[in-house]
């Protein structure tokens, strides 16, 4: 996955973005549309109670993981699905390319996913010969334009309706459209043959329920539904700190995560899905596997930057992000973008790929405020350029500049000197930094302490 | 009254009419103001950019330049958050250092918050004219809760017309080095800000961060508009009655 070999890439990566002027119109409709939507959602109810609540209860999940963990276990394989833990992608791509090969399936049908997109399920499968088809629109728009998602809850939020409708045109044969409406049912008839006839589907989970052993998903168009009731094998994925501990926890998130996540009041498809198809059942996948992942969390449970797995994945913060709005997902180069992506990516890839992201911040708090379950993001972002520092990661003239700062802001004379200094070699500053210095105004003749003292 | 100044390493570097002013109101308020000659800077950038030793030596040198009582002004919302909250959560393996930053920490105020809650500034007015607006820069908003004051002062100013800026709250791309490490992102944003300064239809922008003034100033340069910037504190300053 994402590579930046110099903190330049990143940077020349934003800058491209910020030269797409259809990215950015796009990029600038989409995120004040939910930002606005958001606030609706939400009018006068009591937010702030709510997110204390949610947060606490993720908390909680957080600081007692093993055993939420063994109790969601216990209950699933009780409700006849089965658990297999994965430690990481490799293992876990492993045991859905098993399963399937158990199954004999060589076609998937998915419902979105972000966890599958982390570990590169997609890519795996395809090289083991297993056809996968993306059910959810804007998946299915990526997925057919070789794309990833942009956004986590938003894949295709980075392309315009006349995008969209060129696509269809060179991808699918159909005639060129850009009428919503029209695209959408041209994919609804291509997905609708590959609902009833897939052998095995392969779904998300927004959250997984300790108490009952349940997945749940929140979706939009109903794939999901579709997906994890027609196919006769249904594998669900999900990262072990989803978990929320009882079903009744779900009646604060419901009404958080759509509200957050796009702006509506509640979501328009709701599936809590406990177990396979049981006898005298009509509907219902028949085998029913759960996918627990690590990959790494159970050691960031363990860091400073541990309360990042507080996250619902709603993608508030990056339609607040005012870095994230300008560039859009893809200049991240990674899984997850945006605010609470510049720390996933950097926990679950190591600060030696992905420490330039955290330039992507002005750490202006914004995230912060939108955060339903009260994600500390800049606090976190801030605490990785820290380690970042400690492990020598950081520009060294930059290393250098600080360490003379650090001496100048003990001594007032020293300071003093070098304000005076400043205001000498200003213009020889624009050697190190032309474009910086070019944007600030020279120091003044007199400082102000040389004014009145 | 007696108080402390601390201008802040921008003010007193590059915008030393902006201390002046801040000298000139505090006094008009009946305040005797004490500028320590031995101030540097409160730490902010290292803070932000990772660098929390250099951090912590400003502040260390920040606690024991204003250890008198009196209360401590700073003409930044950033610097004064970077008292206010960020001191006492650097000090949590030294009790004396955490019980003095937390100290520090209660009797520090953003300028706009003490003239408003401490001087009651705004219930004697200022003269003015022409037409502000007003950026509300984002540490000033998010982690002082400063959103009312400055247009609380604003709005007393006999003369002047207030005009609101759309997503005033929204941040202008400075963040510190953040301009430094994204240029491009950081100028885009910017422009962004102007373009809501120009909708504002105001002549004049206004906020209490000098940081994200220079990089609005910057914008407007770039792009040869014609809008005045001034810190809080010298409009302020000017319309003193
Ligand atoms: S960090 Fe918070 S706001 Fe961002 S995606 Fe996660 S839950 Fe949503």
């Amino acid at each position: 996955m994402s590579q930046f070999p110099q903190a330049v890439s990143f940077r020349s990566n934003a800058a491209g973005a910020l030269n797409d002027s259809s990215l950015r119109a796009a990029m600038r409709h989409a995120t004040t549309t939910f930002g606005k939507k958001r606030v609706d959602a939400i009018g006068n109810n009591p937010f702030e109670e709510w997110r204390e609540k949610a947060s606490e209860i993720r908390t909680d999940v957080l600081n007692n993981l093993d055993e939420y963990v063994e109790m969601f276990s216990q209950n699933a394989t009780r409700a006849g699905a089965v658990v297999h833990r994965a430690k990481d992608s490799v293992n876990a791509c492993e045991i859905v390319a098993s399963l399937l090969k158990d199954h004999r399936a060589y076609k998937v049908v998915k419902s979105k996913s972000m966890i599958t997109e982390e570990i590169h399920l997609n890519a795996y499968l395809e090289k083991n010969g297993v056809k996968v088809v993306e059910t959810d629109l804007g998946e299915y728009i990526i997925q057919i334009a070789g794309e990833t998602p942009s956004h986590i809850i938003v894949p295709a939020i980075h392309k315009s309706r006349q995008q969209v409708g060129r696509l269809f045109c060179d991808k699918l044969g159909c005639s060129y459209s850009e009428d919503p409406e029209s695209l959408t049912k041209t994919a609804r008839t291509i997905l609708r043959e590959e609902f009833l006839s897939a052998p095995a589907a392969i779904s998300g989970s927004n959250f997984a329920i300790a108490e009952t052993g349940s997945i749940s998903l929140f979706t939009n168009e109903g794939n999901g539904r579709m997906v994890t009731t027609l196919p006769p094998l249904h594998i669900a994925v999900t990262a072990i700190e989803k978990i929320l501990p009882k079903v009744s926890d779900l009646a604060l998130f419901m009404r958080l995560l759509p509200r957050s996540a796009t702006g509506q009041v509640l979501t328009s498809y709701f599936s809590l899905i406990t177990g396979s198809r049981k006898e005298g059942e009509s509907t219902g996948s028949r085998h029913f596997h759960i996918i627990l992942l690590d990959n790494g969390r159970s050691e960031i449970l363990r860091g400073d930057c541990k309360d990042i797995l507080k996250c619902i994945r709603c993608g508030a913060c990056m339609n607040v992000c005012p870095v994230y709005g300008m560039i859009g997902g893809h200049a991240y180069d990674s899984t997850y973008p945006g605010p609470m992506g510049v720390i996933l990516s950097s926990v679950l890839n190591g600060l030696d790929r992905a420490h330039p992201l955290l330039d992507a911040s002005t750490l202006c708090g914004a995230c912060a405020d939108v955060c339903p379950v009260k994600v500390p993001l800049p606090k976190l972002i801030n605490r990785l350029r820290e380690i970042k520092v400690e492990r020598g990661l950081s520009p060294e003239l930059e290393t250098i500049g600080m360490a003379g700062f650090g001496v100048a802001a003990k001594y007032h004379e020293l300071f003093e000197l070098g304000q005076r200094a400043a205001s000498y070699v200003w213009p020889l500053l624009s050697l190190v930094d032309k474009q910086t210095i070019d944007r600030l105004p020279k120091p003044a003749s007199k400082s102000l302490k040389r004014r009145v003292l | 009254m007696r108080a402390q100044l601390f201008a802040t390493c921008l003010v007193d570097t590059f915008y030393p009419e902006t201390g002046e002013a801040v000298i000139k109101l505090l006094r008009h308020f009946g305040v005797d103001v004490i500028f320590p000659r031995e101030q540097t800077c409160c730490g902010k950038p290292p803070n932000s950019a990772g660098y929390a030793k250099q951090a912590r030596k400003a502040a260390e040198h920040f606690i024991s330049v204003f250890k008198s009582p009196d209360p401590v002004i700073v003409p930044s919302g950033s610097c004064a958050s970077m008292v206010k909250n960020h001191y006492p959560e650097m000090f949590h393996d030294n009790l004396r250092l955490f019980q003095a930053a937390r100290d520090l920490s209660a009797r520090t105020f953003e300028l706009t918050q003490f003239l408003v809650h401490e001087l009651k500034a705004h219930q004697r007015g200022f003269t003015g004219s022409g037409k502000i607006t007003y950026h509300s820069s984002c540490q000033l908003t998010r982690e002082l809760g400063v959103r009312e004051e400055p247009l609380t002062l604003l709005r007393s100013i006999e003369g002047a017309e207030f005009c609101p800026m759309p997503s005033a709250d929204r941040c202008c791309g400075f963040g510190g080095v953040f301009m430094g490490k994204l240029p491009e992102v950081s100028m885009a944003l910017a422009d962004d800000k102007l373009d809501n300064i120009l909708d504002s239809g105001a002549d004049t922008v206004t906020g209490c961060d000098h940081g994200c003034l220079m990089n609005i100033s910057d914008a407007i340069r770039r792009r040869g508009a014609h809008v005045d910037v001034k810190h809080i504190a010298v409009i302020l300053a000017e319309g003193l009655k």
